[in-house]
This record gives structure tokens, C-alpha cells and sequence, in this order.
């Protein structure tokens, strides 16, 4: 009974409405886009009426918050955390920069599509995105959640030798553990 | 037979009663915490939807085998206690495994979560996990003082190390101990204040400075284990002082009027103060409450 698919699916609704009612995110505050989230989680907009909370650590995190341009040394980073996170894990890149670069298009160390090198679920574009917008991308992967449609790290794993190959490509001195699921 | 089934029945409904009632105190932490602010806040039952989805995380993480242990630890901490802790008067309904001398069973079995955690936080080898460990441990230093104190007063003062025989006290003269034996109860207050580590003792956790300290390394099921013995702690820690200083309670929903009332003396304080250092946390628990302490130990041995 407890293997059956119907009881399954039970328990992925049950999973899911957690899940998407409980996003703890780390905000890697690389850019200028940390500025946008103190309003976004104080006492104006309040964040954490939708379940949206702080993490301290990326152990404990939900949500990868990309927020602004990534320089391929805070890549090696970013990319470090995000394999730390455990799974489900939700990648959000905020701002213009991590779509396509935005002002940041033609400079030497910056990296331009952040999809490249980690898989994202939600962009949330503007330079920088106000609060609203960052709340309805919220909003947006909660909605992709309860759908279960949000498989980023699905797809890391599936297509980690592609992923890998890009980052190797712009790391120079990649000296990094092997993970492997 | 049939007396074991009774007590293994009356466990696992403490368990439930004292993780539901604990888990919406905290919830109703933040929410509160949220209208000071000046926020709308999550509803008061956020804390169950976190606990369902810490639990349905997958978690691949190893350091050692204490580091498992450590979580381990804090459940077994907060199971013992709550069943050593009588929940209502006279034991209805909620058996209990009290004894002469569960006093100071008590004192020794609230610091074991801590020191097991301890471990296993230092086996992470994460610096943050034991700066906070040497932060909880110090602050303990701090708050064990009063508390032990307040303790012994009471059991010089009615000559018993027993808990049930403290509550038939206050239910036979109709007063409650926190009227009889004043500074005892200040002390055992402001001790409460250093063991529920809201601000501004927090120092162990402290998110913006230690990455929240001792459980740095431990996500998903670690967390979820954690945060399910916090709320049973919480509710086992409140029956006990309602227990010992406020003539216990005759049902559950005098318990938890009476608990929650208790509750919002550390959630409050909490709320309207900023963090110490951990010098200054030691210093104020050696300070007012330890003299509180002393004064209660002078009441029970001259009076």
C-alpha cells in the first residue's frame, strides 16, 4: 500500500505544498541586487508571509539567490555552494546580469549566461528588480513547485559533464573535489 | 504487561501533545515576533509546514558518526525529560516516570543535549559550529548558576527532590510557590531566559555572525530531528516551571494558558532587546540572578 502509486501521489502533493510554502534562501549577495532584499524581507514588503525565510548556511537552503553579476572567481564559489545545497534545491537569478550579461556584456571576467554554468528554475529580470518583481518571482516558483515542474538539480545531474565543460572552460585553475551522486 | 502498553501509550500521546503544543508556540513566536515589527508575518502554523518539508529533503552529508549522533542526542534529551516531567496534576491521563530525586535527574539530563550536540558539532570541523559550541558552553557556565540554585532552595525548603511532592505541596496549601518562595522564582525566571536562547541571549545561534552556529553543517533530516526536540524541549521546560512554581495545572487547557503565559516572558524580552556578547551574557547571569539565588537559599535555610 505504502509503494502504491496512488498513495505516492498523495504524498507528493503533501511534499510539494511544503515545499513551495517553505523556501529558506541563501542570498549570495554578489551584486548590487542584495540591496533589493532588506526591503523585500522587512516590515514593507515582508517576504516571510509567503514562507520565505532567511538561511544562514547552504546546508540549510532551499533557494540559490544569484543576485547580480557573477566574476568567474566568485563562480567557483557560487558553484561550490550550490553543490553543497542539498536536494530540492532552487536556483533564482536575479537582475539583468545573470540573463545575459546586462552592463556587464562586454567585460573580460564576468560571466554572461548564468544558465551556462548552473541550472536556473526562475529569472527575474530588471537592474535592478524592485521588490514587487523579486515577490512575484517568488511567487512564480512556488507555482512551478506545486506543479513540480521546478527540476533544476535534476537537470545538473543529468547533464553534469556539460555543466562541468563550461565551468572548466572559464576556471582557469579548477582545483575543486569531485562530487559525485 | 498491561502497565507497560499504559506507559508506552502514554508516552508516545505526551510525545504528540508536547511536540504539537511546542511547535505552535514557535510559530507564534514568529508571528508575533512579525506584529512588533511592524510586519503582516507567516501564519501560525509555518512551523509544521517547515517541519514537513526539513523532513522530505533529501540529505547527503557525512562527517563521522558523531555528527549524526548530535541530533540524536537533543531528541533523547527532550524525550527524557518530558517523561520524567509530570504534565498535569495528580498524573490524569499522562503517565509519567517520576521518582524521588527526579529534581536533580532533571539537572543533569538538560545538559546532556547540549554536550552530545557539542560533539557532534565539532566533528563537522566547520569554525563556525565551534565558536558556537564554546559560546553555548560558557553561557551555560552563565545560566546553571541561578538555576541550580533556585533549585536547591526549593528542596531545602520543603525537603524533598521530587517534583510530585513540590506540586501536592502547593495543591495542599493552596499557594503557589512562586509566591511562597519569591527570589527563587526571579532566579529560575531570568535562568529561563539564558536556556530558551531567544535575544539577547542568542549567542549560540546568532544567524548574522556564526552561520547559526552549532548546526552549520546539518540541513534537511538533521534539522528537522532538531527543531522537532526544540519544540518538545520547549513545552517540557514550561511544564516544568508551571509544575514547580505555578501549582501545576489540573488540564491541558490551563496548562497551556498557563505555560504560554510563561512563554511570552522570553519571547518578549526577546523581541525588544539586541544581542549580547558572550562576557556579557556570563556577566549578567552572575550578576541580579545569582544574587536572586542566594537570597532564595537564605529564605529556605533561615526561614
Amino acid at each position: 500500500m505504502i509503494n502504491d502509486k496512488n498513495s505516492q501521489k498523495i504524498v507528493d502533493i503533501i511534499q510539494n505544498f511544503a515545499r513551495q510554502h517553505s523556501l529558506w534562501v541563501l542570498a549570495y549577495g554578489t551584486g548590487c541586487g542584495a540591496i533589493e532584499l532588506p526591503p523585500t524581507m522587512t516590515s514593507r514588503y515582508d517576504a516571510e508571509r509567503l514562507g520565505v525565510r532567511g538561511a544562514a548556511t547552504p546546508r540549510q537552503a532551499d533557494v540559490l539567490l544569484i543576485t547580480g553579476y557573477l566574476t568567474t572567481k566568485t563562480l567557483k564559489r557560487v558553484i561550490r555552494v550550490y553543490e553543497q545545497m542539498q536536494d530540492p534545491k532552487y536556483v533564482i537569478g536575479f537582475g539583468s546580469c545573470t540573463i545575459n550579461g546586462g552592463m556587464y556584456w562586454d567585460s573580460y571576467n564576468t560571466i554572461k549566461a548564468l544558465d551556462r554554468y548552473m541550472p536556473v528554475d526562475i529569472y527575474i529580470n530588471g537592474c535592478m528588480p524592485r521588490p514587487e518583481a523579486v515577490l512575484s518571482g517568488f511567487a512564480k516558483l512556488q507555482k512551478l513547485i506545486q506543479a513540480g515542474k521546478a527540476d533544476g538539480a535534476k537537470k545538473y545531474k543529468e547533464n553534469l559533464e556539460w555543466y562541468r565543460a563550461n565551468q572548466k572552460n572559464v576556471i582557469p585553475n579548477w582545483r575543486m573535489p569531485e562530487y559525485n551522486w | 504487561m498491561k502497565e507497560i502498553l499504559y506507559y508506552t501509550w502514554g508516552a508516545i500521546v505526551s510525545f504528540v501533545v508536547a511536540f504539537s503544543v511546542g511547535i505552535t508556540y514557535m510559530g507564534l513566536n514568529r508571528k508575533i515576533t512579525a506584529r512588533v515589527q511592524n510586519r503582516y508575518g507567516p501564519p501560525w502554523y509555518q512551523n509544521f509546514i517547515d517541519v514537513i518539508k526539513l523532513y522530505s529533503k533529501k540529505t547527503s552529508i557525512h562527517h563521522g558518526v558523531m555528527h549524526h549522533m548530535g541530533p540524536a542526542f537533543i531528541m533523547v534529551t527532550a524525550v527524557v525529560s518530558l517523561l520524567v516531567i509530570p504534565i498535569l496534576n495528580g498524573n490524569k491521563f499522562f503517565p509519567n516516570l517520576n521518582f524521588q530525586g527526579d529534581l536533580i535527574f532533571l539537572l543533569y539530563i538538560m545538559v546532556f543535549g547540549p554536550l552530545g550536540m557539542a560533539l557532534g558539532a565539532g566533528q563537522t570541523g566547520n569554525p563556525n559550529s565551534a565558536i558556537g559550541v564554546t559560546r553555548g558552553l560558557s553561557q551555560m557556565a552563565g545560566f546553571e548558576i541561578p538555576w541550580v540554585m533556585a533549585l536547591v532552595a526549593l528542596m531545602i525548603q520543603y525537603k524533598t527532590t521530587s517534583i510530585v511532592d513540590l506540586m501536592n505541596v502547593q495543591v495542599e496549601s493552596g499557594r503557589w510557590l512562586m509566591f511562597s518562595s519569591p527570589f527563587a522564582f526571579l532566579a529560575a525566571v531570568m535562568a529561563m531566559l539564558g536556556m530558551f536562547r531567544y535575544a539577547p541571549f542568542d549567542i549560540v545561534g546568532a544567524p548574522q555572525e556564526l552561520a547559526s552556529g552549532p548546526m552549520s553543517e546539518n540541513g534537511g533530516k538533521y534539522l528537522f530531528v532538531m527543531m522537532s526536540a526544540g519544540s518538545v524541549f520547549t513545552f517540557a521546560k514550561l511544564t516544568l516551571y508551571v509544575d514547580i512554581f505555578m501549582g501545576g495545572a489540573d488540564n491541558l487547557i490551563i496548562l497551556v494558558v498557563k505555560t504560554f503565559t510563561l512563554y511570552l516572558i522570553p519571547m518578549l524580552y526577546g523581541i525588544t532587546s539586541p544581542r549580547y556578547r558572550t562576557e556579557q551574557s556570563v556577566r549578567w547571569f552572575w550578576g541580579w540572578p545569582s544574587f536572586f539565588g542566594l537570597l532564595a537559599i537564605l529564605q529556605a535555610a533561615l526561614f
